[in-house]
C-alpha cells in the first residue's frame, strides 16, 4: 500500500497491484487507477511544468478538462503519445509516463527563467516585442519561437497500430453517463427505444463516483449506476460505449465519438482497434454533459496541490487517495464542504475553509462547523507557500484585514460549477445567460435534442433523475415506444454558490499572478492588460492572451476570463460576448480520425485487367488519376530514355501492344442515341454508318474543350462512346446532367461500361498481320475495315468489339473483350506479335507517338480555356447542326477575336535542346521584365523517329507566326531559340494510317 | 435496334473458350463474426426502360420488374434490383444469355452487359452490419433495411451496390477495378466488428 493509499476508503482492490514508472521510477497503483490517482497515491504532486513560464505544476482537476497535468506515455519507439491527461489516462503493467516542457529535469528546469522573466512575458508580448528589426523575425525569432513553443514530443515514427470508424443508427443518443444520463437511458430503453450512451470514463456513473451524499432508491449513489449498467447491458436494444468521447455535434443529428479501446490495456491483441470513431444518426439527443468545476482565482493558485474540491473527492471517494494530510479549503459555493466533510471523515486535517461568502447559509457549512472544521466566511486566499508543492495558505477578510496563514500540503479550491454547454453550442443551439447564477445555459434548441441535468442548470439528483427520465421516454415516444414513470426516493447534496471572475488580492491595482487558464498561463492581470490596451469582444481578449486556446479549450478557465474582462469593461456579461464552441470536445487523434483509410484503403488503387500481365513483363507504372497504368517496358539496362526510344521505333517500323483499358466507355443506347450525341458533341452523328467510327469533341456550355474520345455506332441506336480516362466519370454526369434537365423528350440512356471492356491495343505497320489469326467473323481487310470502323466479332475466341482505329499515327486495332477474357487475349496477341518483332509500349509511348502526329490530350493541351479552333479542331465542329452544347459559347467575341493561343508545333535551332512543359515563350528575350508571354510548350518530347526534340505549343496567333523564330527564357538568363512549326511531324498525309 | 455492326458474330469458335481471370481471386477473410468472400462469376444487365416498358420487359424477363425503391424480385436464378424509377440491374447464373433474352424486345428500352464491369463479395456473419458500417452510412438493421432490400450505396469511397440476400448475409456488387479497394476495406471492418 503506497503512502497517501488510505486502507479503507475508496473501490479499487488492494490486491490488484499494478506497476508502472513516472519519468523513469518505478511505482504501483491498484487496476483501476488512473495516472493521476496513481501518482497521488504515490505522493507525487508535481507531474508537469507550464507552457510560457515553466512553472511547476500538479493535478488540477480528476477528469478530461485538465489543464496541467499533461504528459507522454510511451509503449515502444514508435507509441508515444504527448499531452495525454494523467487524469484520463488509465494505468497498466509497464506502463510508461514522461513528464514534458522541463529540461533536463522535473524539478530543476532550466526554462523556469522564464518564470523570472514573467515581467517582459505578458499578454500580446509576441505581437509586440519581436517586431523589429524585420529581418530577424523569419531569421532568429521564428526559429526560436517554434523551437521553444509546443508541448511534449511527437512520435517520429509511423503509428503501428489500427484504428476504425464504424456508421451507426439509434433512436436516441444519449451524450453523458452521469445520473442524468443513466436515467434517460433507462427512461428511453424501457420505452423501447434504441439507445446508445457515451460517456468518456472508464465506467458510467459520472459525479456518483465522488458524491458520497448522493443515494437513490436505498442504495448509495455509485452502486445505483453499477446496477443501472448491468440492466442496460443485458438490454438487446442498449450499447453502452465507456471511454468514449461524444467530441462533435453535427448538422441533422449527426454526432461524431470517438471510443478508446485499447490505451487502458497493458497487452492489446494485435487485431485490436487503438480507437474508433463512431458516426451516429440519431433521431433524438440527450445532452447530459455535466457540468465542470472552476478553481477560484487567487494569487499562486497554480501551485501542485492546489486542485478542485471535487478531484480531491474523486480521488478519496474512488481511488481511496488522500490528496494531502493537512488540507486547505479555498471556495465560493458549498459543495467543496462536503469535500471537507469527506476528508475529515478519512482522517485527514483540514485546517480551514476559507470561503469567499459573507454569510453562507447553506446546512453544510454547519455541518461542517459541528464537525470542527474551522469556518473563514468573507475571506479570500490571497497568496500561497511553498515551490514543487504548496506548503501554506494565506487567508485574510475580503475587504482587507489581518492575515491568517496554514500550514497545508494540498489546497482545495472551488468557485461553482461551469454546465458543459459545448456541445449543445456545437448543435448551434443558443446559448442564455443566467444572470443570478452568472451561468450559461442552454436556450432553445436547434435541432432534435434536449439538455438534462446539470449540463442544463440542475443542480438537484431528484430532479436530474426525474428530468432523465422524462426525457428518454419522451424521446422514445416519439419513436413509438410507450413508458411508465416511477417515482424515485432519492437523497442529495446541494451544491449552491458559486462566483466568476477574481478574488482578493487578484483585483485590478494586484501586481501578484493568479491563474485563469494554467495550461497557457494567462493571469487575471493578463486579461485586465487586454482591455486596457484596446481589446472590446471577448474573441480578441481571447487571441490576444491566449485563454482558452490551449488544448483544454479553456473547459476551467473561459468563464473566468470572461467575467474578469466584463468586469474590467464595465460591462455585463453577455454584453461582452462568450467565444464559440468547437469540436473536439477534447483533443482527437489523427488515427481516429483516419480510421480504416490508410495505406491501401488511403485512396482507391484501380488496375486494369492485364495489370498482372504488365507487371510479369517488367512494366514501370504509373499513376494517372486512381489508375495504375503501365509506364514503359524497360528491358535489361535500359533506362526510361532508352525503353521509350525502342518502343517509340517498334511501333512505327513494326508494330506494338498497349493496355488501353482504363479509356472511359460509355453506352448510349435507344432510338434517340445519335440525336443526343449530335447535342453533345460538336461532330454529326445521324449519318455516321453502322459498322463506322469518328472522333467526337464535347465542349462545355461556354465554348471550351471538355473532353474527346472515338465514338462506334454498334447498331442504330446503340454507341460505344470512349472518353479520356480521367474524363470518364464528369463526362457521364456531364451527359447525364444534360438528357435530365434539357433534353428529357430524347429516348436514350447512358450505361458505363469502362470496365466491362479489357482493350488492347495493337498499332503498327504489322497490325493487322498481328492479330487476323486471332479474329472470327470479321474481314479485317483495309477494303473491308478502313480506318475508324468497328465490328463485332470474336477475337482469340471471346466475344469482342474490334476498333480500327489509331492514336499513334499507324494503321491500328483496339480490341474490347469482356474484361475476364482480357489476359488470355492479351497473351495471345503478345504471341503473335513477337513473330512480327513487335512490343508492348506504355503510356509514355503512347505520348510521343500521338505528339508526333500532333493528336491533342484534353487537359495536357489543353486547360479549361481552349476553343476547338485553338486547337486546330474547327474540322471537327459540324457547320451544318443547328444545335450542340457549347455552340453559342464559341460565338462570343473574344472566342473568335485576334490574338487567341492556338495551338502549333515547335522546333528547337539546336536540335539536342530539350524544352519543359509549361515554359513560357517570349519574342524578344532580351525585353526587360515584365516580358511579354505569347504562349507556353503544352507538351515537349524527345522523338527518336525524328531524331530530335519537338514540342507542342499554344502561342498567341500561333498559326500566323509558322516560320518566325520565338525563344523560351529558361532559368538562368539563357533562353532557347525555337521555329514556329505546324503540329504534324510526322506522316502529314496521313497515310499511314490507312495502310 | 435491328441493323448492327456484328454482321458475323460467329456463334461458334476455332478457338477453345478463353480462361476467365476474375478479380479477388484467393481473398478470404473469416472469423466467427464475419466472414468476407469474392462472389463468384454472374451475368448482369443494366435495364434502363420507361414505364409503359416495364410489362413486356417483365414477361421477357420472367419476372416482375420491382416498381418501389430498395425492392427486389427473385424468379428460379434471376433477381431483378430496383436501382431508379427507370434502372434495374438484372443478376443471373454466370451461363445465361440475358442479352440474347432482351435481342428481340421491341419495347423502348436500353439493355447493356456488364456482366464483367461489376464483382460481387458476399459478407455473412453475426457481425455483418457492424463489417458493412465501417464505410457504409446506412441503418442495416433489420428493421430498416430488411431481406430482400437492395440500394445503390457508398461503401468508403467506393460505389457499390448492396443487396441483403438474408438475414446476416449481404451481396456487395462493385466495379471491378474497385473490388480489391472494398475487399480490403471489408476486410479491415470486419476485424473491427470481431472485436465487438
Amino acid at each position: 500500500m503506497t503512502a497517501h493509499r488510505l486502507p479503507k476508503a475508496g473501490r479499487l482492490t488492494p490486491a490488484r497491484e499494478v506497476r508502472f514508472s513516472f519519468d523513469g521510477k518505478a511505482m504501483t497503483g491498484l487496476d483501476g487507477d488512473t495516472l493521476a490517482s496513481a501518482l497521488l497515491a504515490n505522493d507525487v504532486h508535481l507531474v508537469g511544468r507550464s507552457f510560457k513560464y515553466h512553472r511547476p505544476r500538479g493535478i488540477l482537476s480528476a477528469g478530461s478538462e485538465e489543464p496541467n497535468a499533461l504528459v507522454g506515455i510511451r509503449r515502444d519507439a514508435a507509441r508515444q503519445t504527448p499531452n495525454v491527461r494523467a487524469t484520463v489516462q488509465e494505468i497498466y503493467d509497464g506502463l510508461e509516463a514522461v513528464s514534458q516542457n522541463r529540461w533536463p529535469s522535473l524539478s530543476f528546469d532550466t526554462g523556469a527563467v522564464n518564470d523570472l522573466a514573467a515581467p517582459f512575458f505578458s499578454a500580446g508580448f509576441y505581437y509586440k516585442t519581436f517586431m523589429w528589426p524585420k529581418l530577424a523575425w523569419k531569421r532568429l525569432y521564428e526559429p526560436n519561437i517554434r523551437a521553444a513553443a509546443g508541448l511534449g514530443a511527437a512520435p517520429d515514427e509511423p503509428d503501428p497500430d489500427l484504428y476504425a470508424s464504424r456508421y451507426a443508427h439509434c433512436d436516441v443518443l444519449i451524450a453523458g453517463g452521469g445520473a442524468a444520463g443513466i436515467a434517460a437511458a433507462v427512461g428511453a430503453a424501457e420505452a423501447g427505444a434504441s439507445v446508445i450512451l457515451a460517456d468518456e470514463q472508464s465506467e458510467i456513473g459520472g459525479a456518483l463516483r465522488f458524491e458520497a451524499g448522493a443515494s437513490i432508491d436505498g442504495q448509495d449513489g455509485w452502486s445505483w449506476a453499477r446496477a443501472q449498467m448491468a440492466k442496460l447491458s443485458a438490454m438487446p436494444n442498449v450499447r453502452v460505449l465507456t471511454r468514449c468521447t461524444v467530441f462533435g455535434y453535427h448538422a441533422q443529428n449527426m454526432v461524431v465519438l470517438a471510443e478508446r479501446l485499447t490505451d487502458h490495456l497493458a497487452n492489446p491483441a494485435p487485431e485490436m482497434s487503438r480507437e474508433r470513431l463512431w458516426q451516429v444518426r440519431a433521431k433524438h439527443v440527450i445532452l447530459a454533459t455535466g457540468a465542470i468545476e472552476r478553481h477560484m482565482v487567487f494569487p499562486g493558485n497554480d501551485r501542485p496541490g492546489v486542485m478542485l474540491a471535487s478531484a480531491a473527492r474523486s480521488y478519496l471517494n474512488h481511488f481511496g487517495v488522500a490528496v494531502g494530510k493537512r488540507v486547505g479549503i479555498y471556495t465560493a459555493n458549498d459543495s467543496a464542504y462536503y469535500a471537507a466533510l469527506d476528508l475529515k471523515r478519512a482522517g485527514q486535517k483540514v485546517q480551514a475553509v476559507v470561503d469567499l461568502r459573507e454569510d453562507p447559509k447553506s446546512a453544510i457549512v454547519e455541518e461542517a462547523r459541528a464537525a470542527g472544521i474551522e469556518v473563514l466566511t468573507g475571506h479570500g486566499v490571497v497568496a500561497t507557500n511553498g515551490r514543487l508543492r504548496v506548503s501554506g495558505m494565506i487567508a485574510r477578510p475580503r475587504d482587507g484585514g489581518r492575515e491568517r496563514s496554514f500550514s497545508v500540503d494540498a489546497l482545495l479550491t472551488s468557485a461553482g460549477w461551469t454546465p458543459s454547454v459545448h456541445l449543445f453550442s456545437q448543435s448551434r443551439g443558443k446559448l442564455a445567460f443566467d444572470a443570478g447564477r452568472q451561468i450559461f445555459l442552454p436556450g432553445e434548441n436547434a435541432q432534435e435534442c434536449a439538455s438534462i441535468g446539470a449540463c442544463s442548470g440542475m443542480e438537484d439528483l431528484a430532479a436530474v433523475l426525474d428530468a432523465g427520465y422524462a426525457a428518454g421516454e419522451q424521446a422514445a415516444r416519439k419513436v413509438g415506444g410507450s413508458a411508465s414513470s416511477t417515482m424515485r426516493k432519492v437523497q442529495s447534496e446541494s451544491w449552491s454558490g458559486g462566483m466568476v471572475g477574481a478574488g482578493p488580492g487578484a483585483g485590478a491595482d494586484d501586481t501578484s499572478r493568479a491563474f485563469v487558464d494554467f495550461q497557457n498561463d494567462v493571469t487575471a492581470k493578463d486579461i485586465r492588460q487586454a482591455v486596457r490596451e484596446g481589446m472590446r469582444s471577448i474573441e480578441h481578449v481571447k487571441r490576444f492572451t491566449t485563454n482558452g486556446m490551449a488544448t483544454d479549450q479553456g473547459k476551467t478557465s473561459n468563464l473566468h476570463g470572461l467575467a474578469i474582462a466584463a468586469e474590467a469593461l464595465d460591462k455585463p456579461i453577455p454584453e461582452v460576448g462568450l467565444t464559440t464552441f468547437r469540436q473536439p470536445f477534447t483533443p482527437v487523434t489523427f488515427g481516429a480520425l483516419v480510421g480504416h483509410n490508410r495505406g491501401a484503403l488511403f485512396d482507391v488503387t484501380r488496375r486494369t485487367p492485364m495489370h498482372q500481365w504488365a507487371e510479369n513483363h517488367g512494366a514501370v507504372f504509373e499513376d494517372v488519376g486512381n489508375w495504375k497504368r503501365a509506364w514503359y517496358f524497360p528491358r535489361a539496362g535500359e533506362d526510361k530514355h532508352a525503353a521509350v526510344a525502342r518502343e517509340c521505333r517498334t511501333v512505327r517500323a513494326a508494330a506494338g501492344v498497349f493496355d488501353a483499358s482504363t479509356l472511359g466507355k460509355i453506352e448510349v443506347v435507344g432510338p434517340d442515341a445519335a440525336a443526343f450525341l449530335e447535342l453533345m458533341y460538336t461532330n454529326p452523328w445521324q449519318k455516321l454508318g453502322v459498322g463506322r467510327c469518328r472522333y467526337g469533341l464535347m465542349l462545355r456550355e461556354d465554348g471550351f474543350i471538355y473532353d474527346d474520345g472515338v465514338i462506334g455506332r454498334i447498331a442504330d441506336g446503340r454507341f460505344h462512346v470512349t472518353t479520356t480516362t480521367g474524363g470518364a466519370p464528369r463526362v457521364l454526369q456531364h451527359m447525364e446532367d444534360y438528357l435530365q434537365t434539357e433534353f428529357p423528350h430524347l429516348n436514350v440512356w447512358l450505361t458505363s461500361a469502362s470496365e466491362q471492356w479489357a482493350v488492347i491495343a495493337v498499332q503498327g505497320p504489322k497490325a493487322r498481320e498481328i492479330i487476323a489469326p486471332l479474329v472470327e467473323g470479321c474481314d479485317i481487310s483495309d477494303e473491308a475495315m478502313p480506318h475508324m470502323s468497328v465490328r463485332e466479332c470474336r477475337v482469340g475466341g471471346a466475344p469482342a468489339r474490334l476498333f480500327r482505329m489509331s492514336f499513334t499515327g499507324e494503321r491500328g486495332f483496339e480490341i474490347n473483350v469482356p474484361a475476364d477474357y482480357g489476359p488470355a487475349v492479351m497473351e495471345m496477341v503478345w504471341a503473335q506479335a513477337q513473330n512480327h518483332g513487335a512490343c508492348m509500349y506504355g503510356t509514355e509511348t503512347m505520348h510521343v507517338l500521338r505528339a508526333e502526329k500532333g493528336y491533342i490530350i484534353v487537359g495536357q493541351e489543353t486547360d479549361g480555356t481552349v476553343t476547338p479552333n485553338d486547337c486546330g479542331l474547327d474540322w471537327a465542329i459540324g457547320k451544318k447542326k443547328a444545335d450542340f452544347v457549347g455552340i453559342r459559347g464559341l460565338k462570343r467575341p473574344d472566342l473568335v477575336g485576334g490574338g487567341r493561343k492556338q495551338l502549333v508545333g515547335l522546333l528547337t535551332k539546336n536540335q539536342k535542346h530539350s524544352l519543359d512543359e509549361g515554359a513560357q515563350i517570349v519574342a524578344d528575350p532580351q525585353q526587360p521584365k515584365p516580358m511579354t508571354m505569347l504562349g507556353h510548350v503544352t507538351s515537349a518530347y524527345w522523338s527518336p523517329t525524328l531524331g530530335r526534340s519537338f514540342a507542342l505549343a499554344l502561342i498567341a496567333d500561333g498559326r500566323a507566326r509558322l516560320g518566325e523564330t520565338l525563344f523560351v527564357p529558361m532559368p538562368g538568363g539563357k533562353a532557347i531559340e525555337v521555329d514556329v512549326t505546324g503540329t504534324v511531324f510526322y506522316d502529314e498525309s496521313g497515310e499511314k494510317l490507312h495502310g | 435496334m435491328a441493323k448492327r455492326a456484328k454482321a458475323a458474330m460467329p456463334a461458334a469458335s476455332a478457338f477453345p473458350v478463353p480462361r476467365r481471370d476474375g478479380v479477388l481471386i484467393g481473398r478470404m477473410t473469416a472469423s466467427p463474426a464475419v466472414t468476407v468472400t469474392p462472389g463468384g462469376q454472374a451475368s448482369r444487365l443494366s435495364l434502363r426502360a420507361p414505364e409503359k416498358s416495364r410489362a413486356v420487359l417483365s414477361r421477357a424477363l420472367g419476372l416482375k420488374l420491382p416498381e418501389t425503391p430498395r425492392a427486389t424480385v427473385q424468379a428460379g436464378s434471376r433477381t431483378a434490383i430496383w436501382l431508379g424509377p427507370d434502372e434495374w440491374l438484372v443478376l443471373d447464373d454466370p451461363d445465361v444469355d440475358l442479352m440474347a433474352g432482351m435481342a428481340t424486345v421491341k419495347a423502348l428500352h436500353s439493355a447493356v452487359d456488364i456482366s464483367h464491369r461489376n464483382q460481387a463479395i458476399m459478407v455473412a456473419g453475426p457481425s455483418v452490419e457492424a463489417t458493412l458500417n465501417a464505410g457504409c452510412p446506412l441503418d442495416l438493421s433489420e428493421t430498416a433495411f430488411p431481406v430482400g432490400n437492395a440500394t445503390r450505396t457508398v461503401l468508403g469511397k467506393a460505389e457499390i451496390v448492396l443487396w441483403r440476400t438474408d438475414a446476416k448475409t449481404f451481396r456487395v456488387e462493385c466495379w471491378r477495378s474497385f473490388a480489391d479497394y472494398c475487399f480490403t476495406l471489408l476486410a479491415s471492418g470486419a476485424r473491427d466488428a470481431a472485436m465487438g
